[in-house]
């Protein structure tokens, strides 16, 4: 029996990581994930019981289905808007000998080292009708007839939010799209246009090919931290996420249902469910990543 | 100087174009929020736009938020929660990392894979059981509670990145150390200096998020005494919604130290997402 026993000094240096990381981490999404297997009435183990009610159920069905059609929007207009528009400004700022383009890159970068927090005041306070900068905007465009208190109107405030979500996180795929343009190398360019192609076709038959990993971690890294969201509405909205559950997303019901909000009184089991289905979801999507696009796609060896 | 000027706005206006545009639509946010918080409250909402003036310049909302909200003690909680955090991510994720890319043992890729999950999976979704945890152990309501949730948070991205770092240090540097002696404690203090680079980077990328995080402090920690920079603008900022100079005043107060560590890391923060994705 060759059996050998693992040297103390890598038990040291193990450990401490090891155990506040599985304490703190594994232990308590264990025992959440548990938790949701049992009744919150009578404490007995119901197996797929509250899963069953959260999806079937007249009363925490709507709020299930809302929450998470709602946060596919969220997702999809996030998605939509704030990838291209990166991509764009990444594009820019990767241009050889662009002068200021490290001033430009510290300044697009801030909104995203704000706290959600701030940044969603500051935009309520922007779109308030009572201070009236968003519509004296519009009125100096001709537009001020359309304005209208978005954040407020159950058909606009979803879109208002992720159209701010937007506004404060799309420093992250700029830089991510930034970095992988810089490491397309000068002489395949240089090649490109020594042809005649121009620089709309260098980019699109080009370098777009290249940055295709990088498109696939934006996305996944989207995913993740949307259906993960949950200051922002919360902040601006409530955790009732008003008006109506417009703007209720899987971050919110989860607060709600796990603390209780006014009437209703909080529930540790539904809350354990709900942040397990949440669980599902984000795994969902980070294997369909894995499988779907980090396998299929061809990266080249550059 | 003046040609090379016209030059590059004759190769690059398009981009400048762009990247002015989109500047501004950052920052105006920012800098009306900024401007407006040393107005009085009647200017604030008769010129918005303009700087302060000799008139208009009121610190009023400053007053407000000093004598009713004790933003001094939030800063000082958020302080200490974020440095020891970082300190305590730093330190074991490296000594974590070294093993990991140090050592061949049993085991080594499973662990490696298991201190990785935490990258995908957020930890807010074991906030169920870690609430009773931080009740069994009675530390709701402390910062200790705050601070071991975000160290668990922080630790396996550290571990990934400077697991990635140390596995490309020469092995000639550390075999040389055994030589003489050495032992492997002593060696990875020497490795740590080496590292450097890589750990500032992930001190910077796991500082954002403790520092910015409403959802904890508000479940763990919500009491007076423990609250943080986050949670204590949130609630105030509720309680003074109609209280325009306050409102302003505050969110002021939250920004500028983020924007300051911002200003001073912004090349650290920037080269390590540069340097993660190019190689």
């Amino acid at each position: 029996m060759v059996h050998k026993r693992i040297p103390t000094h890598i038990i040291v240096f193990l450990l401490p990581a090891f155990v506040i990381y599985t304490l703190f981490m594994i232990i308590p999404l264990a025992d959440s994930l548990r938790l949701s297997f049992f009744s919150n009435e009578t404490g007995d183990f119901i197996l797929f019981e509250n899963y069953r009610t959260l999806l079937t159920d007249d009363l925490w069905s709507v709020r299930f289905w809302g929450a998470l059609k709602n946060n596919l929007i969220f997702f999809a207009i996030n998605m939509a808007v704030q990838n291209p528009i990166g991509l764009l400004l990444a594009a820019m700022l990767s241009r050889r000998n662009l002068r200021g383009s490290g001033l430009y890159r510290t300044l697009l970068f801030m909104p995203t080292m704000l706290s959600v927090v701030i940044i969603g005041f500051i935009w309520q306070l922007i779109l308030s009708p009572l201070w009236g900068i968003a519509e004296s905007f519009m009125d100096a465009v001709f537009l001020g007839q359309f304005f209208q208190p978005w954040l407020g109107l159950e058909g606009s405030a979803l879109n208002v939010l992720a159209l701010i979500s937007v506004w404060q996180f799309i420093g992250i795929p700029m830089m991510l799209f930034y970095a992988a343009l810089l490491g397309i190398p000068e002489e395949l360019i240089e090649a490109a246009h020594v042809d005649g192609a121009t620089r709309w076709r260098v980019f699109w038959s080009i370098k777009f090919p290249l940055i295709l990993p990088t498109v696939g971690i934006v996305s996944i890294l989207t995913f993740v931290g949307n259906f993960n969201a949950f200051d922002l509405i919360y902040t601006v909205k409530g955790a009732l996420a008003g008006p109506n559950f417009s703007t209720d997303i899987m971050g919110t019901l989860f607060f709600r249902t796990f603390f209780g909000q006014q009437l209703q009184l909080g529930n540790p089991e539904m809350g354990a469910t709900v942040a397990a289905m949440m669980l599902i979801i984000i795994l969902a999507g980070v294997i369909l990543y894995l499988v779907g696009w980090q396998r299929q796609i061809t990266t080249y060896e550059i | 100087m003046l040609t090379r000027t016209k030059q590059q706005l004759k190769d690059h206006w398009a981009a400048h174009i762009v990247l002015l545009v989109y500047g501004a639509i950052a920052l105006f946010p920012i800098i009306l929020v900024v401007l407006n918080s040393f107005k009085g409250r009647k200017a604030i909402f008769n010129s918005p736009l303009s700087i302060p003036n000799r008139e208009t310049f009121s610190l009023i909302g400053y007053t407000t938020v000093w004598e009713r909200a004790n933003f001094d003690l939030y800063f000082g909680n958020s302080l200490l929660i974020t440095i020891v955090s970082i300190a305590l991510i730093l330190l074991t994720g490296a000594m974590a990392a070294f093993a990991l890319s140090e050592y061949d043992f049993r085991g080594n890729t499973f662990l490696g894979l298991y201190m990785a999950l935490g990258i995908m999976i957020p930890i807010r979704l074991g906030t169920v059981g870690i609430l009773r945890l931080v009740v069994a152990l009675g530390l709701t309501n402390t910062l200790t509670a705050l601070i071991l949730v975000y160290t668990a948070q922080g630790l396996p991205l550290a571990i990934f990145v400077l697991q990635n770092f140390m596995s490309q240090i020469p092995r000639e540097l550390k075999e040389a150390a055994r030589v003489d002696g050495a032992s492997e404690y002593r060696i990875f203090a020497l490795i740590l200096p080496i590292v450097r680079p890589a750990v500032a980077t992930v001190a910077v990328f796991v500082m954002i998020p403790i520092w910015n995080d409403l959802w904890f402090p508000l479940i763990l920690a919500p009491g007076e005494q423990t609250k943080t920079v986050t949670l204590g603008a949130q609630q105030f900022l509720g309680q003074f919604v109609s209280d325009w100079n306050a409102v302003l005043s505050s969110l002021t107060l939250a920004m500028i130290p983020v924007l300051i560590l911002y200003l001073i890391f912004s090349r650290q923060l920037i080269r390590g997402i540069t340097a993660g994705a190019v190689k």
